[in-house]
């Protein structure tokens, strides 16, 4: 039997405008049953804001790195969450031997430069390696196949570094200069917080600036839009797309070490979650875009922060927090469905 | 004629006397030969020799299909050929990456348009100098003094550049997407020039404008070679062009060399006519 729909409203149309208006209206009632419960007061909202902002601009530089790597190649590097894991771990040990010499507490700036030093450089050479190795005999190989590579690039790193440094989750040492919180305009924030944030920040408009205003900037910009007429340029586009992946490892490197001032501690599989999220993150705001990535991180981790909160507290679910995940995922769904070239991304 | 170009026209008689024993012209920038392309059992170039003197404008003609931007793509690194030897200025290119050339001094423009769009002009020439810029990416993320004078540097080359092909300055820092069609012909070639090339390549370069258009770039290519002194190849299907700019005019027909002349000798020549309009047109 067929279904007769109107001429210019399919099928699929329909279903897709049913659940635009399904989300709004769940959204709103969610969010006006917890509100009027007012079981949080200002500081608790407040409160998680600054979580998901924090938490959110770790995701930003994780997806920072998807979106350069999107930028020059066209390819997801599914590895990429292994890349941010492999420093962050590696830099552990350093931390450790660092806090039993009494150095990182002791002289804690030139402890924690060292700390930051070693997992970015490690997360660098791993992504570098990674695309050496991995992605570079493939490029010109379907699409297909560097996605299928990269997801075994990925469990082929978790593994590894599991036989490395073992399968435990480790705790980072306690670095006593980030403990306690800070005192800003009246609000306590936690320390820890207010250097991720500040840190994340930093590293941002640094690569903003580097990519519009550099040589090597210019380069990937040149060879993400045109890779033969770059070449033409003088541009050596093997270099660039290995500078790409550089780069995108020095953030996760960076991004691994304030991953651990939240959450502090490390194991071979703590890469995935945050890498799938920080590609969430990098889709939404429109994969390839630098600035889109950036704003997808903030806006994934207050969403999640903020969310399973305000729009499920409100209508009796227990435990909302454990839901965040949901939340996120959900969101990646919805963006792929209604804007899958993401908030800044352009319709391709 | 400008006055200029009696230099070349001299080169370039010398070489139409030394083309039969397959002599390097003495002077020529780029020497090529016994060059031989396939793709499968399709042969795009076979055995071309070509040569281009210094400071000389020469043209590549043939109908469509004749293997013309096959043969720039090999002199550019973009295509590898199959037999035979490119020389620029003296060193082998074969084999070389088109970065590689680039920076030995090759520049070269597209026949449709391919500017990075989303870019302003300004990077866009700034991109083109590349290859003659040092700094590493490392070094700027040190933030080494030289790396900002070197930006410094670049940019005020680059202003110079945009100057010298008649851009506005308006336009510096305008996206390419949005430039009017010829002046983003002229960014192109800006960009191209950005490399600090000793030899242009310039693949139809009054495509798609108007005749007004088309007159002032005849104009500009002769200029370029003149205020420049740089050699410029071009493939070009508007005949006024050809005839009007170049020293030397090569022809090739179904990836062969059917002709080399001066301008004179290529308009009569029945060969070249029987290519172009077909045998009928004998008969």
């Amino acid at each position: 039997m067929r279904l007769r729909l109107p001429e210019r409203l399919s099928f699929v149309d329909l279903i897709l405008w049913g659940l635009r208006v399904a989300i709004v209206v769940f959204v709103l009632v969610g969010s006006y049953a917890t509100l009027s419960q007012g079981v949080l007061g200002f500081d608790g909202w407040r409160t998680l804001l600054i979580v998901g902002v924090a938490q959110g601009s770790i995701y930003a530089l994780i997806a920072l790195g998807y979106t350069l790597v999107y930028g020059v190649l066209f390819m997801i590097n599914f590895a990429h969450g292994e890349v941010f894991m492999a420093g962050v771990f590696t830099a552990f040990f350093a931390a450790t031997a660092l806090a039993d010499s009494g150095i990182l507490n002791g002289n804690p700036l030139f402890g924690l430069a060292i700390i930051f030093a070693v997992s970015m450089v490690t997360s660098m050479v791993v992504a570098v390696i990674l695309e050496r190795v991995a992605y570079r005999p493939l490029r010109r190989a379907p699409r297909l196949v560097p996605l299928i590579t990269a997801i075994g690039a990925s469990l082929f790193l978790q593994y590894t570094f599991r036989s490395l440094y073992g399968s435990g989750v480790r705790s980072y040492p306690t670095i006593e200069i980030l403990t306690g919180t800070f005192d800003i305009a009246g609000v306590p924030i936690q320390k820890t917080q207010v250097v991720v944030i500040v840190s994340a920040i930093l590293l941002m408009v640094g690569l903003y600036f580097f990519v519009q205003r550099t040589r090597t900037g210019r380069a990937m910009r040149a060879v993400s839009e045109d890779k033969d007429v770059a070449a033409m340029m003088g541009i050596n586009v093997d270099r660039v797309i290995s500078t790409t992946f550089a780069i995108g490892g020095l953030l996760a490197g960076a991004a691994g070490i304030l991953y651990v001032f939240l959450f502090n501690s490390v194991s071979f599989s703590m890469g995935f979650l945050p890498g799938i999220k920080a590609f969430t993150a990098a889709v939404l705001g429109g994969i390839g875009n630098i600035v889109g990535a950036m704003l997808g991180g903030l806006f994934l981790g207050v969403l999640e922060s903020i969310g399973p909160f305000l729009f499920l507290d409100g209508l009796g679910v227990p435990s909302t927090n454990q839901l965040r995940d949901v939340v996120a995922f959900t969101l990646l769904v919805l963006v792929l469905i209604f804007r899958p070239y993401g908030i800044l991304g352009r319709k391709e | 004629m400008p006055a200029g170009l009696t230099d070349g026209v001299e080169q370039a008689t010398m070489t139409d006397a030394a083309a039969d024993e397959v002599e390097p012209t003495r002077g020529a920038i780029m020497v090529v030969r016994s060059l031989t392309k396939r793709f499968g059992g399709l042969v795009a170039n076979r055995n071309v020799d070509f040569d281009i003197p210094q400071r000389s404008i020469v043209s590549l003609i043939g109908p469509n299909g004749a293997g013309k931007t096959t043969f720039f793509n090999q002199l550019t690194g973009m295509l590898q050929p199959t037999e035979g030897e490119i020389e620029f200025n003296g060193v082998s290119i074969v084999g070389l990456g088109p970065h590689q050339i680039v920076e030995l001094g090759v520049g070269r423009t597209f026949q449709n348009i391919r500017l990075f769009s989303d870019m302003t002009a300004m990077a866009n020439v700034m991109v083109g100098r590349h290859s003659r810029m040092k700094s590493q990416w490392y070094e700027a993320i040190l933030h080494l003094p030289r790396v900002r004078e070197e930006e410094e540097a670049t940019r005020q080359r680059a202003r110079e550049l945009l100057d010298l092909v008649g851009l506005a300055r308006r336009y510096e820092d305008e996206s390419a997407k949005n430039l009017p069609y010829g002046d983003q012909r002229r960014l192109e070639i800006a960009r191209a020039l950005a490399s600090d090339p000793k030899l242009l390549l310039l693949d139809e370069p009054t495509a798609g404008m108007n005749p007004g258009e088309t007159g002032r770039m005849t104009e500009f290519i002769g200029q370029l070679r003149r205020d420049l002194g740089i050699s410029i190849l071009l493939i070009e299907h508007d005949m006024k062009v050809v005839m009007g700019v170049s020293d030397r005019i090569t022809v090739l027909d179904y990836g062969e060399k059917i002709a080399e002349g001066l301008p004179e000798e290529i308009r009569t020549n029945p060969q070249v006519i029987e290519a172009y309009l077909g045998k009928q047109a004998h008969a």
